[in-house]
């Protein structure tokens, strides 16, 4: 049940961002309860067309508009009330409106969190929560990450660690920010040798890290919720793609989105609900300006009999 | 159905520290072992040079004597460096220690791959072209695709050969020993060896790289002069020269260069780019007999990729040979069954290539932003080189001979895919997507095949154990250009058939150069 931080990754490698979420996931301040387990279905479609080489936004007349499609399975379980662990598993396929390049398709990368809630103070109109986010994930196909804007993912082993403060007033409105902090491994490509500012006699790449920061807004109760989403990716290091070269797994991609999303449960049968959402990038660098929309089904239910005292 | 959430944290921080202990990046050559030759090759003064017409073409004034205050002050001055190394110059002792030749083809490979990127078109959708005479803006010069490096690599080795050549002649000639043999007041940081040190060969090739560079990385010119400094300093502070064993070589190094650059503006590269009468003229020639000529699959359409570089001067067999006997017979008529077949099989491999075979395309692909082919043929050659202790004259002869033969290779190709004007796989099918970028030039012959079949036999002639190892990589790197749906078989089988042909005529030169 959420939009994960992989697929974030992938479509920033995409030159894309994709960082719509949802409702209790591993951006917003929403649990599911203990044995509750929660699994769905997601679609997202990411297209672009100008891009940003380095700051200078262009476009590309030889691959035209790039667009990548993501179907995946998730699920968050809650382990305890205040533990939730979620997971993420995307096929992703990719491909070029022009020029000749091959698209790409493939498993692309699971990803595993755990979400833990460590504060939440009760005051007369309002909640206030904090929540601390681990998680990390592994490429879980041989796909080749050598080959953007087309590849499905950039084929890094990551971790992360994220704090989020989610505020609740009058049972209707909220605002969640959070910080991110993503640890990616280096990369093996299959080559002997490559240039980022300098050529380097190896096949391995040194990826750099990256932040990312996320503020929503909007109305929220149990049936419905309704938010507008801004969204900042930044990566601590790296080069910019030099004029008319190809984009690399480690630029410095760095992303701004401004976006909506909904959620909606079915009064009459509150297991079932649906999302949607779509967002813009508005800045950025050595990414895609990307529009994406996306849609999802889930379904929740007890894995034991509701422990009742 | 339940999680243990002990296993589940566990994993998690397992892969958080497994992605956060992120491992330096080791290059193969950073570290590599000091030069330390088997046999310092004592008489290579009688090696046949390339241009020069004989090796003492240049003089080389004679040195001082190695007693005397004027020698006595050389000897100082090493010593006032080795009072005050820091980390930072011994680790640039060890890296020039790696040797002179090697070093420089690397920071050449650099250089290729850093300038190895097409202009960006107009507003109008035409192309500038590259000016030598303006190498800073868009678009910068040089463009070093291919042929260019190719031809950057040979001549830059094919020059260095010559130089080191002069230089061993010298040696013997002079036979002043190396400063350790002299003194052994001061630290020696590298291998010493029995080789006279009078003129330097690592100052030899920083004369001939200086020089050579202004030509063909014309915007480099601050950062190579920082290179060579360093170079030079790396020597006197290692005690292995003398200033004047420095001064003697790189001014030696400068005046050979300078017949190599004289020989490469006259070589016909220049109007290699054509114009677009010519261009057209390539066009008209093909359709009018009746195949279907190439044409650019790029937006905007790009003009060709050096139309003329077929006609540039060779260094291992005349013009006459290149057309009669290197350039291979017609590809398949585009409207025969054999070119139906073969198309056939390259949207096979463009719809069903395995990941192994992806690989294979991506390790051989070489394409924008790296040092080429050529370049990565080098970096086969530099890796094993390395492994067999030559001397800096004999690594200088093994390169210059994988260079000229690449370079010409590069010239029977270009003429064959001018001559032909074969349309690519992409464009007689539309249906076929490649797995990495395709080239803005004719299909027939594949550069890939022709460099490697090229490459392969010289070197298998330079080391015989490794003779089907090369074959091997040569016949891959082929067939990865069929796998990645950039040329038809024909191409492939029929370039790595001329490289060979070309790099025989590299083997029948190492056959008489005196080296053996």
């Amino acid at each position: 049940m959420k939009q994960t931080i992989i697929c974030c990754f992938t479509a920033l490698l995409l030159l894309a961002v994709n960082k719509t979420c949802f409702a209790q996931t591993d951006m917003d301040g929403l649990m599911m309860s203990k044995n509750e387990f929660c699994i769905g279905g997601s679609y997202n479609y990411n297209v672009w067309k100008n891009y940003w080489e380095g700051t200078k936004q262009r476009e590309n007349l030889n691959v035209g508009k790039i667009s990548t499609q993501t179907m995946a399975v998730m699920g968050n379980y809650g382990a305890t009330k205040k533990l939730n662990v979620l997971f993420n598993i995307p096929y992703v396929i990719t491909k070029a409106s022009a020029g000749t390049l091959h698209g790409q398709k493939g498993m692309q990368d699971l990803s595993l969190m755990l979400k833990y809630k460590a504060i939440n103070i009760v005051a007369s109109h309002s909640r206030f929560a904090a929540f601390g986010i681990i998680g990390g994930s592994v490429p879980m196909s041989n796909y080749t990450p050598d080959l953007l804007p087309l590849s499905i993912g950039m084929k890094s082993k990551t971790a992360m660690a994220r704090l989020l403060f989610d505020y609740y007033y009058n049972n209707k409105w909220f605002v969640t920010a959070s910080a991110t902090y993503v640890l990616r491994s280096n990369v093996t490509l299959d080559r002997d040798s490559y240039y980022t500012d300098h050529l380097i006699l190896s096949n391995e790449v040194d990826m750099p890290n990256a932040t990312s920061y996320n503020v929503r807004a909007g109305y929220r109760t149990k049936l419905v919720v309704a938010e507008l989403v801004l969204n900042n990716w930044t990566t601590k290091g790296g080069f910019d793609i030099t004029q008319n070269n190809m984009p690399f797994i480690s630029n410095r991609m760095n992303a701004t989105s401004v976006g909506a999303s909904m959620k909606y449960v079915f009064k009459n049968k509150p297991q079932l609900f649906v999302k949607a959402g779509a967002n813009q990038v508005i800045a950025g660098r050595n990414v895609g300006k990307s529009f994406e929309v996306n849609g999802s089904v889930f379904y929740a239910f007890f894995l034991k009999k509701k422990a009742k005292k | 159905m339940y999680f243990n959430i002990k296993h589940i944290t566990t994993a998690l921080l397992i892969l958080f520290v497994a992605a956060s202990c992120r491992k330096e990046i080791k290059e193969r050559t950073s570290n590599t072992e000091l030069l330390n030759p088997a046999n310092i090759d004592a008489d290579a003064g009688a090696w046949k040079p390339i241009l020069l017409a004989s090796p003492d073409e240049f003089p080389v004034a004679a040195p001082g004597a190695t007693s005397g205050p004027t020698y006595t002050a050389e000897i100082n001055e090493i010593k006032s460096y080795q009072q005050n190394m820091s980390v930072a110059d011994k680790d640039r002792i060890k890296y020039w220690g790696a040797g002179a030749v090697l070093r420089w083809n690397e920071i050449m490979r650099d250089l290729v791959a850093k300038y190895n990127l097409p202009p960006y078109q107009n507003p109008d959708g035409t192309y500038p072209v590259p000016d030598a005479n303006n190498p800073f803006n868009n678009p910068q010069f040089p463009f070093a695709n291919p042929p260019y490096a190719s031809r950057a690599y040979a001549y830059i080795s094919a020059a260095q050969y010559d130089a080191l050549v002069a230089a061993w002649y010298y040696k013997k000639l002079y036979n002043r020993s190396a400063p350790y043999k002299i003194n052994t007041t001061f630290t020696t940081y590298l291998p010493q060896t029995n080789l006279p040190s009078y003129p330097s060969e690592d100052a030899v090739v920083v004369g001939v790289m200086v020089e050579m560079l202004k030509l063909f990385f014309p915007a480099e010119q601050a950062k190579i002069q920082q290179l060579a400094t360093e170079h030079k300093n790396a020597r006197l502070m290692a005690g292995m020269n003398v200033r004047s064993d420095i001064e003697a070589g790189e001014a030696l190094g400068r005046l050979v260069a300078q017949k190599f650059v004289t020989r490469a503006r006259g070589d016909r590269a220049g109007a290699a780019v054509g114009t677009p009468a010519i261009w057209q003229q390539m066009e008209t020639q093909t359709a009018a007999t009746g195949e279907t000529p190439w044409t650019s699959l790029e937006s905007p359409k790009r003009p060709p990729m050096l139309p003329l570089f077929g006609r540039v001067k060779t260094w291992l067999f005349d013009s006459t040979t290149l057309v009669t006997k290197l350039r291979p017979g017609p590809p398949p008529s585009t409207k025969s069954d054999k070119f139906k077949k073969e198309l056939d099989e390259v949207l096979y491999y463009s719809k069903h290539a395995t990941r192994e075979q992806v690989a294979i395309v991506h390790f051989w692909a070489d394409g924008l932003v790296t040092a080429t082919p050529p370049g990565h043929w080098n970096a086969i050659a530099a890796d094993d080189f390395i492994k067999q202790h030559y001397s800096e004259v004999r690594w200088a002869r093994n390169m210059a001979l994988l260079n000229m033969s690449m370079m010409d290779a590069a010239i029977a190709c270009w003429d064959a895919k001018f001559y032909y004007f074969n349309p690519r796989p992409a464009q007689m099918n539309p249906e076929i997507k490649t797995w990495t970028g395709l080239p803005n030039f004719p299909s027939y012959t594949s550069g890939h095949s022709t460099f490697s079949g090229a490459a392969a036999t010289i070197l298998g002639r330079i080391i015989p154990e490794r003779k089907t190892a090369y074959e091997n990589m040569a016949l891959e790197a082929s067939l990865s250009r069929l796998y990645g749906a950039i040329h038809y078989r024909s191409d492939c089988e029929e370039g790595l058939k001329c490289g060979n042909a070309v790099g025989s005529y590299a083997v029948a030169r190492a056959n008489s150069d005196g080296a053996n």
